[in-house]
């Protein structure tokens, strides 16, 4: 596929929205997530980061704390931290006190095995920590075919902990697909419940998620089931701004809009640090393409390690690339492009799409157009999945490849000659 | 409201010689109404990080974020520490008397979202 991102002069308006501000980058991220190790004791079938076994090269405990102290510098106020499961990693807990001692605030993601009453008593005293539990089902049933055998009892246990520790404000992290957007409303029950604040947030064909996005992302239907849902629920609900491409459907009938930035901020405002210091431009671009260098620094002496992120975030190639003007292509005709803005870089990219056309997930339905006429996916760049056998591997759910009755067969993605996908042409239970 | 992939509120203010953010704001209305007349500050959870457009602003206990979309509204939050009230902290910051008005809406909302706070006599 071609990637069509043309550079025009960077130059920065004075004055204006805050969002065309955002689209010139900031002097450092507001959004900053920072994956602390590939390491995970589970396998879900759709990880973002195709997480699994650790990497010799991860940043040691020294490299973690200079990274945390040029956050400091920077004036990075909080990070979001993740995996893989950053819990395995021995020096979590040292690092995560590091960062708070040098105002650097955490949210971190976990599957919460490792949420133990002792832990959840620490976390809930210790200011500038939040925690976020994965939980992808309302259920086990569709919990446990996404994240694994057991996952599901684990992550209650783990919200039971939190909140018996008197834990607040901690959240309950949902990646929706077509099996659990009918279970919206149990999902707010289960956080009412524990006192925890919900946590939606969009399927990308990302890491091993390209594997499965096809068969798991929602419904047309569906895509429009939620929208109107999180319209209803408003702030109450939080997003990470994941599902702006709905806003859309604002421009379309009238509808109050999701609130947020409706902007793509890959490399603007948002970035990724993966476990060996790579820098990518969003959490979900996970390849050479965005890649736009590594926190250990190319200009001091092999070996010494010194970190220096500024540069990286300030002067790399790719980032200043992101950073020009972009053109809409074939979207800046659409009536919806100024909520929509042509929606997920990533997806795109991930999909094989043209960076500068519609999302696959267009609620114009401009994507399954797109989809079909998409060049090959791109190969993966990094995969560091479990080898072998996994105790609690996932048993996916019979694959509701199209929903019975409304057939909308142009959303599955269609198989091609070159399908790299092991569940390529595959559909039990049909 | 959030940003993007931001979890953390974000507010977003209508500083004085551009257009409001068309995001909107959506800070909950205080019942007691923004006092230019009295002395405020900067709140000490707050911190300011420089940027090409203005400033950031980050609230450490609330942990919600807010923009300042002109140099001469940072020079504003930061001065206001050193003077008895709003209209005299805008004139020594040579705000034109025609952009007051927008100021003192700008400031109102950081006062709602904590991120100044007035000023009491043990805090000076
Ligand atoms: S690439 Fe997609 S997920 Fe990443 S910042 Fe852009 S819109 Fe968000
Ligand atoms: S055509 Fe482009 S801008 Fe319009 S709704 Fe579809 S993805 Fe969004």
């Amino acid at each position: 596929m071609t990637a069509v991102l043309p550079s025009r002069p960077v130059e920065r308006p004075t004055g204006g929205r805050l969002i065309d501000q955002f689209e010139y980058g900031l002097d450092a991220p507001i959004c900053l997530t920072w994956e602390l190790t590939y390491a995970c004791n589970l396998s879900c079938v759709h990880c973002l980061s195709s997480s699994g076994r650790r990497d010799p090269d991860e940043l040691s405990t020294a490299e973690a704390k200079a990274l945390i102290d040029e956050f400091e510098r920077m004036k990075i106020f909080y990070v979001n931290i993740g995996g893989g499961e950053p819990t395995v990693r021995p020096d979590f807990w040292e690092l995560l006190d590091y960062a708070v001692d040098h105002h650097v605030g955490v949210k971190f993601s976990t599957n919460g095995f490792r949420i133990t009453p002792e832990r959840a008593a620490t976390l809930a005293a210790t200011d500038y920590v939040d925690v976020q539990i994965s939980l992808d089902g309302a259920t086990a049933e569709v919990n446990d075919a996404v994240r694994g055998q057991g996952t599901y009892d684990a992550a209650m246990k783990a919200l039971a902990n939190l909140q018996a520790a008197g834990m607040k404000d901690f959240k309950i992290s949902v990646v929706c697909t077509r099996h659990n957007i009918g279970q919206l409303d149990e999902f707010k029950a289960i956080a009412d419940r524990f006192g925890a604040q919900l946590r939606l947030t969009r399927l990308r064909p990302s890491g091993r998620g390209a594997d499965v996005w096809g068969e798991l992302h929602p419904f047309p239907d569906q895509q429009r089931e939620l929208y109107d849902w999180l319209v209803a629920h408003g702030e109450g609900v939080l997003t990470g701004d994941s599902f702006f491409h709905l806003s859309a459907y604002a421009a379309e009938d009238g509808t109050p809009g999701l609130p947020g930035l409706n902007l793509c901020g890959a490399g603007r405002v948002v970035c990724l640090v993966d476990p060996v210091g790579d820098v990518y431009a969003c959490p979900f671009a996970i390849h050479d393409r965005f890649k736009a260098g590594n926190v250990r620094s190319v200009t001091a002496p092999a070996d010494s390690r010194v970190i220096d992120f500024d540069t990286v975030w300030k002067h790399s190639e790719l980032f200043t690339e992101l950073r020009s003007p972009q053109s809409g292509g074939a979207c800046t005709s659409c009536s919806a492009y100024d909520s929509c803005r042509g929606g997920c870089m990533a997806a795109k990219f991930f999909v094989g799409m043209p960076l500068d056309g519609p999302d696959p997930e267009c609620v114009k339905g401009h994507g399954s157009a797109g989809l079909a006429a998409a060049g090959e996916r791109p190969a993966s760049s990094q995969d560091h999945s479990h080898t072998g056998t996994v105790r609690n591997a996932p048993v996916p759910l019979t694959l509701l490849t199209a929903r019975p009755g409304a057939v909308p067969a142009a959303t599955a993605r269609p198989d091609k000659a070159c399908e790299e996908s092991p569940l390529a042409g595959f559909s039990p239970g049909r | 409201m959030r940003g993007v992939l931001i979890d953390a509120p974000l507010v977003t203010d209508s500083a004085a010689g551009s257009q409001p953010a068309a995001e909107g704001v959506t800070i909950p209305r205080d019942e007691v109404p923004f006092d230019p007349s009295v002395p405020w500050r900067k709140s000490p959870s707050v911190a300011l990080r420089p940027e090409p457009f203005g400033a950031l602003v980050y609230h450490f206990g609330n942990r919600k974020l807010s923009f300042l979309k002109s140099m001469p509204l940072v020079a504003v939050v930061k001065a206001l520490q050193d003077h008895p009230d709003v209209p005299s902290t805008l004139r020594a910051c040579e705000v034109p008397p025609a952009q007051h008005a927008a100021y003192v809406t700008a400031l109102a909302t950081l006062a709602r979202s904590q991120m100044i706070q007035r000023r009491t006599e043990e805090s000076t």
